[in-house]
């Protein structure tokens, strides 16, 4: 029972958010921002923290370091193929593993980091769902 | 891969209620003024100097800040304390300090490499990288008499950065005990036709070496005990001749199977275990898990569990289980006289303290007291020593966080945190 109503909740969540995208492209900066928050809450947050800061030793942080405010077609790699290497940030060493997260859509990639590169302090560009296309496709 | 792309969807509704949450957690016990630092009285727990809560009748010091990131430590029958460092600090990352009382100063540093392990027995003092074990023979005042030239013990453990700390204990036949931690959360990138995870074969586990044997290579020791994601913490109970570990339990039950487990029971599972072994023993990672609540060992949901299904029997259960994510990074047998009876061969337990209870609030970031009676876990642990992280239980937001665990030759008890690099002192007096 509890399951079937489980099921009927994500059913109908889905229907809603399959809805939702389709108006999804049309939205403006603030719209990406706004939507990015929501990627980052369910996907990212629970390692980066909501304030980005990460987690010293094991989850690096997305402020204030080249990873995240440098090229944009490096860091939608990690994105869609997660991060598996050495990492140093500001002297400090993070060991955890990042999983691909292809599994998203263009537009929540550009979203997510559009909200991240403008957050905890960042002051970076936006990222087009049209930028993360061309990352997938020469991937 | 559709539960994974609905999850996405739906979890944003979870994840804006609990962020609420996650941002109103306030630790409220951080108040400790030293104004308010008066002995205890004889029911109330008391704030010590350091700003701890202790139970009444202890009193807490700092003895020593600002030590970089000090992880485990050890103290000699002569007040020195020897404390390893994660990393080094001008080319050095043991620190030997003397004990003064009430204040601590450090007399040398050697060692050209960070770690976690360290220990003393037998008139050595032994220390490990997060690839190698050495040891140094200590002169009659338990002085490190050659600190250039140690022996290397052990060399070339796997050391794949994730979970690579390689923590140490020794028993009373030669041995020493170290943890080689997975590196992975659960196997699922090394394992995905789930034909049994390969980490296993050279990770995720304990491994036994000769303590007096030079340069043994990963291969010439035992696989004492397997199924062990990481293990940080871990003790030999002279009591019981046997070895206790502490284990860091999975992450992402929720963000993995959103379906089959709440953030809110992904915040409070899998259970923190503390396993006492034997040679041979199976912990069962990754493919179980044990759930403190209902006290099962279950079937994880990368191998057929459905958060309803236990475990096949076969695997060793728990010989206690802490809620989830608390970080066990230290664990002590007490063996002193100076604190009360009822201490005397229980366990310390430091928790380092949760990241990934979010939306929850985080939690831990205490040392908690695990009563024993014949060798054995009895009742329920009590917190400690709380109040390090101050008002924000969070990695980041923490102010210090408790890791290490030592007995002094008094009984007293020393507790590093690698947050700020501060050494506490808890004393008890009757």
């Amino acid at each position: 029972m509890k399951l079937r109503f489980a099921l009927m909740v994500l059913i109908a969540c889905f229907a809603f958010n399959a809805n939702a995208q389709t108006k999804y492209k049309k939205s403006s900066g603030a719209g990406s921002m706004t939507r990015g928050l929501v990627v980052y809450k369910s996907v990212c947050l629970a390692c980066h923290m909501a304030t980005g800061t990460g987690v010293p030793h094991l989850n690096p942080p997305l402020i204030n370091t080249s990873y995240v405010n440098g090229p944009k077609p490096a860091l939608i790699k990690i994105v869609l193929n997660g991060f598996d290497e050495d990492v140093e940030i500001n002297g400090q060493k993070y060991s955890n593993t990042m999983t691909p997260h292809s599994d998203l859509t263009d537009q929540q990639i550009a979203d997510v980091l559009t909200y991240v590169r403008k957050s905890f302090g960042n002051k970076g560009s936006s990222v087009s769902a049209a930028e993360v296309k061309k990352v997938r496709e020469t991937k | 891969m559709k539960t994974k792309k609905l999850f996405v969807f739906m979890l944003p509704v979870f994840a804006a209620a609990g962020l609420i949450l996650f941002n109103a957690c306030k630790s409220p016990d951080d108040k400790g003024s030293k104004a308010d630092t008066t002995q205890t009285s004889a029911t109330a727990p008391s704030t010590a100097d350091a700003g701890l809560k202790v139970p009444a009748g202890f009193s807490a010091v700092i003895l020593a800040d600002n030590l970089g990131e000090p992880r485990h430590l050890v103290v000699t029958p002569q007040n020195d304390i020897y404390v390893h460092t994660q990393g080094t600090k001008d080319g050095k990352g043991i620190w030997v300090l003397h004990d003064d009382g009430d204040k601590a100063t450090v007399k040398t540093g050697f060692g050209n490499y960070g770690g976690t392990g360290i220990a003393i027995k037998n008139g050595y003092l032994y220390a490990s990288s997060n690839s190698d074990i050495y040891r140094y023979k200590l002169n009659d005042k338990g002085e490190v008499a050659d600190p250039n030239n140690p022996e290397t013990i052990v060399t070339g453990l796997v050391n794949k950065r994730m979970h690579n700390s390689k923590s140490i204990a020794l028993d009373n036949d030669g041995n020493i005990y170290v943890n080689i931690g997975a590196y992975s959360n659960i196997c699922s990138e090394y394992d995905k036709d789930k034909k049994g995870c390969p980490v296993l074969n050279d990770a995720a586990g304990i491994w036994q070496f000769k303590a007096d044997k030079p340069n043994q290579k990963q291969t010439d020791g035992v696989r004492y005990a397997t199924g062990l994601r990481n293990v940080v913490g871990l003790d030999w109970n002279q009591q019981d001749n046997q070895l206790f570990v502490m284990q860091h339990g999975r992450d992402a039950l929720h963000d993995l199977f959103p379906a089959m487990y709440t953030t809110k029971q992904s915040a409070d599972l899998p259970s923190e275990c503390m396993y006492a072994l034997k040679n041979g023993d199976n912990a069962g990672w990754p493919y179980v898990y044990y759930d403190w609540m209902q006290k099962k060992l279950m079937a994880g949901p990368e191998y057929g569990g459905d958060g309803k299904k236990e475990a096949d029997a076969k695997y060793l259960r728990p010989a206690m289980g802490y809620p989830g994510h608390f970080a066990p990074d230290g664990l002590l047998f007490y063996t002193g006289n100076q604190f009360p009876e009822k201490y005397k061969n229980g366990a310390f337990i430091a928790f380092h303290g949760s990241w990934n209870r979010a939306p929850e609030p985080q939690e831990g970031y205490c040392v908690v007291f695990q009563p024993f009676k014949d060798g054995k876990p009895d009742g329920q642990y009590e917190i400690f020593a709380d109040g390090f992280a101050g008002p924000d239980k969070s990695p980041d937001g923490a102010i210090h966080r408790p890791c290490g665990l030592a007995q002094g030759p008094d009984g007293s008890l020393y507790v590093t945190d690698d947050k700020k690099g501060t050494l506490y002192k808890i004393t008890y007096k009757k």
